[in-house]
């Protein structure tokens, strides 16, 4: 039994012949980082939230871009916390995200250049047809989460960080409510992102609170429905933010502010007007709106 | 309740063979057998190395390679993710957020695999043929080729142990990969997506092809390996 080499065992053969050719490919077609700095393909990285990814957004307005520049975008998408961290560690060139109070830290910290409005939608809340708390078609956020609180009615928190996490944790305040002292059992923090949140207020029989746009785009409804919306208070702005070159030496400066001018520009303004899911339209540009 | 419509999407996406559909199949399948190869370079030789020597510590190391075979993916993604950020000591490589990564995290995952299944099967061959061996003049590091050799067919399973695992993770590759659309997005990477999205069906039925795939993979592996050993008598 030792004697025979004739044969490369035909299984071994599968795996590491399958591999190597593997290999081959992936050294090709995605070129490796040096070669992508000499432009073979050029793209930017751009860290964003769950919910422009989860809404669709990007898979309409990116091809529009790389038509209009040549440049592939390529989104990370996280929390708009974990978002930030990423262009602070460098790891971005551009971020993308909506909680202005945090990104106006991020650019006061030097990581980042100057914070641009984009766009704007509104969050809702989502909760139970059979509405546990009585909230249903109130327009006054507050009051709906001061009966969500009083009557201990199952909330689902994204505890992420996020955006709208953020948000949120506003809302609680505004509405004088202590949420780090005040929760229970029935508030779930969760962790997770937009999509994921809505699946388990789904299977909870929870509240939560959503962006409208991830909401539409949301597949798995089941027994859950709108049922607070138009507050003012619930207005949901996005802000671009060009990591700053002179932190992080590496960042694509050039293509990154092009990716921003033409998002704020008259026509990425009019691809994120553009885009709607069954008639509706899902985010509103408003780059040159003062003030927001 | 979806499981229809699930089998459905698995039929469509296998079937209408969306360019972009191929594109996930395609990147998990390069990534995961890249980080296989890599591993079967690395684990097999000290596997074996480790089966024939004899040294201090060696039992430690081999406790703490049997403990590493479970080694969360995750965490596995967050050290890779550590290293290549370009805060981290490699970052200057501009390597976090691409299948490069992917790779290095899933070669992590699936060394101590390779290394501790080598040990095992390799451990009992030389007890078996020790004496053949070492008449022949093969002790220590000069007998693993020959070991590694005859071992073929066990090693094999080793192997696709290691593909299982790598292919089925998803922690380590959405850290490390960013589960960028066209570029790091796999099959596992897709499912955690759809599902958020709500898209159940969609989700179950890339679940599906991944289960199919993964099977198919060990089925030619088993059949070549029975083929293998018929002919090797």
């Amino acid at each position: 039994m030792l004697g025979k080499r004739t044969f490369l065992t035909a299984s071994l053969g599968l795996v590491l012949g399958g591999a190597a050719l593997a290999q081959a490919t992936l050294t090709a077609p995605p070129p490796a980082p040096a070669q992508q700095q000499t432009g073979t393909t050029r793209f930017i990285t751009v860290s964003s939230t769950t919910s422009t990814t989860d809404s669709g957004l990007f898979n309409h307005l990116l091809p529009a871009f790389q038509r209009a520049s040549g440049i592939e975008v390529r989104i990370v998408s996280q929390g708009t916390g974990q978002a930030l961290d990423t262009g602070r560690r460098g790891d971005a060139d551009v971020v993308f995200v909506h909680a202005r109070a945090q990104e106006e830290r991020f650019v006061t910290e030097g990581f980042g250049v100057e914070r641009k409005p984009v766009m704007y939608n509104d969050f809702v809340l989502i909760g139970p047809r059979s509405d546990p708390a009585g909230v249903k078609g109130s327009t006054n956020i507050t009051a709906a989460l001061q009966l969500i609180r009083e009557r201990q009615v199952p909330f689902v928190s994204r505890g992420d960080r996020s955006g709208t996490h953020a948000a949120e944790l506003n809302l609680w305040q505004a509405a004088g409510i202590d949420i780090a002292a005040a929760k229970g059992p029935w508030y779930r923090e969760i962790g997770q992102g937009m999509g994921a949140a809505l699946n388990t207020s789904g299977a909870m029989g929870a509240y939560v609170l959503a962006d409208r746009a991830t909401w539409l785009n949301f597949r798995n409804r089941g027994d859950l429905e709108i049922v607070v919306e138009g507050d003012r208070r619930l207005f949901n702005q996005y802000g671009v933010i060009l990591v700053n070159p002179a932190r992080h030496p590496h960042v694509k400066q050039a293509d990154g502010q092009r990716f921003i001018d033409w998002l704020v520009g008259p026509e990425g303004q009019r691809v994120i007007a553009d885009y709607k899911i069954n008639g509706e339209q899902l985010f509103f540009p408003n780059a040159t709106q003062p003030g927001v | 309740m979806d499981v229809t419509s699930a089998f459905g999407a698995a039929l469509s996406l296998i079937f209408n063979l969306d360019p972009q559909f191929l594109q996930i199949v395609g990147l998990s399948l390069r990534v995961t057998l890249t980080a296989v190869l890599l591993a079967a370079l690395i684990g097999l030789p000290l596997g074996a190395l480790l089966a024939v020597t004899r040294f201090p510590g060696r039992s430690v190391i081999i406790v703490l390679v049997n403990g590493l075979m479970g080694l969360p993916p995750v965490v596995a993604g967050l050290i890779v993710f550590l290293l290549l950020s370009r805060s981290g000591p490699l970052g200057s490589l501009g390597w976090l957020f691409t299948p490069t990564a992917m790779v290095i995290a899933q070669t992590l995952l699936v060394l101590p695999i390779i290394i501790a299944l080598t040990r095992g099967t390799i451990e009992d061959l030389w007890s078996e043929y020790r004496e053949h061996l070492t008449s022949l003049g093969l002790t220590g590091w000069r007998a693993v080729p020959t070991l590694l050799w005859d071992g073929r067919f066990a090693l094999a399973t080793g192997l696709l142990a290691g593909f299982g695992r790598a292919s089925a993770e998803v922690g380590a590759v959405l850290i490390v990969g960013g589960n960028i659309a066209a570029y790091t997005r796999t099959m596992t990477t897709s499912i955690a997506l759809e599902t958020s999205k709500g898209d159940l069906p969609l989700a179950l039925g890339l679940g599906l092809v991944l289960i199919t795939l993964t099977v198919a993979i060990n089925a030619a592996a088993y059949g070549a390996s029975r083929i293998g050993a018929r002919f090797a008598g």
